[in-house]
């Protein structure tokens, strides 16, 4: 009888203990996103502090859209983000490939790196190695960095997804009288595909948002939008930022859906 | 024979250019970097030459003054020391914080799961900058919280406090941006626990915590460690979040570094400070990757 009873009650304590954990869970989610629903609210907020709602206003986005610097850092955000995905997107199958299918394990670790060393790390020895080659840094330099620290997103993408491939396919292509190229273009490369462009997409983004790196391999005249972001911060905290913070988590939340449509797994690497 | 010719060649096709890249752009400066540390600074910023032609005679220029000066003062071992407490302390913040969050994904049902992992995955893809900005928001002397709380500082006749530029606002935003590389190695981990063990534990009449410290927590601890390799890392090096919430309190290892290549231009001095933060970088890739295989090989047995 008593047993029973200790029984019915450790099953409550149970029950009450799962409710704190759901509890504790909320908390940590509301942590996680109530600082970017304050960036969002205030950028449509009619003050120049970020304290107190005043009112409704699209005034911010409209300074926004006139700021020159602004959209031409944008412009150089985006053509840096698209040739760094491309550049990435092709080494990064590549090495992909080569890892699933003859187990390096040295390109491996060359592969991976760049990302899981600190971005300070990356940055400051590219920035060493450009100056003392005379390399002038701008444009280039940053999609040169960029590609070095996306090859490894787009790796891991790759190898998830020949993972899940049926190598017999190929065989029986090859079988079937296919040369090696004509397998690889039409039994390799569109099974890949999803894969290729999770990677591809994952590495847009990761350029597109990188600051770190981004700061120490960028010359004059050669801004992101992230470096104008850091600077317009230095100064002062006006809602302007908010407006263009808003924008670019928007981006990033369309960039990050798509990816996770096409290949979920790839997010969780 | 003329097997094994096609299949080198596509061996070599597909390593050789991402290798290449990456040994140029990684591998490289890297080692540049090392040489670095044993040349002098340039006279405006830079290095100096590293060997110098006389009269035909070749004469060579290092030294290993740099790394000397590394443990001659207090500074920068103390910066180093606070750098990674910092480090530690963010660590375990992000475990506490991370473990309820993946013991309700790993919980819940399917479907709603992939949402719940979704939900933790954004906020981590959205901008690095735009989330320390909106702490410095949060920080603001004129932000709702630091209001509040002087009001309630006034009532116990406390002089009030600002958040913005402290120790506890560069930590707040440590866990902030690292929370999720803790809650998905940690959720992976948990979702495979099988949870008939936490059952015949109970009808065996073990306690909540006994339950917790003596089948979750062993069983948890792989997955904890990666995360905590994952948080332990980035934050270490971390400038940016010092550099914009810290003031002048409040910086770590990294803004140093910055400084040293950004303005005060001394390189050689640099790449000493960044090959530290190397050394400690590979030391717990290593011990993850030993830890993780000695886990694996446990596994099997």
């Amino acid at each position: 009888m008593k047993s029973e009873k200790s029984l019915i009650l450790s099953k409550f304590s149970a029950s009450r203990g799962n409710k704190g954990v759901i509890a504790a869970a909320v908390l940590v989610y509301l942590f996680l996103y109530l600082p970017l629903a304050v960036v969002v609210i205030f950028s449509f907020n009619d003050s120049r502090l970020n304290a107190e709602w005043v009112g409704f206003t699209l005034d911010w986005y409209h300074k926004l859209f006139n700021n020159r610097d602004m959209l031409q850092a944008a412009g150089n955000s985006v053509l840096i983000a698209c040739i760094s995905a491309l550049m990435a997107s092709v080494l990064g199958t590549l090495a992909g490939m080569a890892i699933h299918r003859f187990r390096q394990k040295w390109l491996s670790a060359l592969v991976l790196g760049p990302v899981a060393m600190p971005d300070i790390l990356i940055g400051v020895s590219l920035l060493l190695m450009f100056m003392l080659l005379n390399v002038t840094l701008g444009t280039v330099s940053i999609i040169l960095a960029h590609v070095s620290f996306c090859i490894g997103f787009v790796a891991l993408a790759v190898q998830a997804r020949m993972a899940g491939m049926d190598d017999s396919l190929i065989e029986a292509a090859r079988d079937l009288g296919a040369s090696p190229w004509q397998s690889f273009r039409l039994i390799t490369l569109p099974l890949l595909l999803p894969g290729i462009i999770a990677g591809g997409l994952m590495a847009f983004t990761l350029s597109i948002d990188d600051f770190v790196i981004t700061f120490f391999t960028a010359g004059v005249g050669s801004s992101t939008l992230p470096l104008e972001i850091y600077s317009m911060v230095k100064i002062a905290v006006t809602p302007e930022v908010n407006a263009v913070s808003t924008l670019l988590m928007l981006l990033t939340l369309v960039l990050i859906l798509a990816i996770s449509r096409i290949s979920p797994q790839a997010l969780r690497n | 024979m003329s097997r094994a010719l096609p299949k080198l060649s596509a061996k070599t096709l597909l390593s050789l250019p991402p290798a290449a890249y990456l040994f140029l752009l990684f591998a490289l400066p890297s080692l540049m970097m090392l040489f670095a540390s044993f040349r002098y600074p340039g006279e405006y910023g830079g290095l100096a030459p590293w060997y110098y032609l006389e009269e035909g005679s070749l004469s060579f220029d290092l030294t290993l003054e740099n790394w000397l000066r590394l443990f001659e003062s207090d500074i920068y071992l103390g910066l180093l020391i606070k750098s990674l407490f910092i480090a530690l302390l963010t660590t375990a913040i992000c475990a506490l914080m991370a473990y309820p969050v993946a013991l309700t994904i790993a919980r819940a049902r399917k479907g709603r799961r992939e949402l719940l992992l979704l939900l933790v995955i954004l906020p981590f893809w959205s901008n690095f900058l735009v989330r320390i900005y909106a702490w410095m928001i949060i920080f603001s002397p004129q932000g709702a919280m630091t209001i509040a709380i002087n009001e309630l500082r006034a009532l116990f006749d406390l002089a009030p406090i600002s958040l913005m530029f402290s120790n506890v606002a560069v930590i707040t935003c440590l866990v902030y941006v690292h929370l999720p590389f803790m809650i998905l190695p940690l959720y992976a981990n948990l979702e495979k626990h099988d949870p008939r063990l936490l059952d015949a534990a109970q009808d065996l009449g073990a306690s909540r915590s006994q339950r917790f410290w003596l089948i979750t927590w062993p069983q948890a601890l792989p997955g904890l460690f990666a995360g905590a390799v994952l948080v332990f890392i980035p934050s270490l090096g971390i400038f940016a979040i010092p550099d914009l919430l810290g003031g002048t309190d409040g910086i770590m290892i990294g803004n140093v570094i910055k400084q040293q290549f950004v303005e005060s231009r001394d390189w050689p001095f640099g790449s000493v400070l960044s090959l530290v933060l190397t050394g400690f970088t590979l030391l717990l890739i290593g011990l993850a990757a030993h830890f993780g295989r000695a886990r694996g090989s446990e596994g099997k047995a």
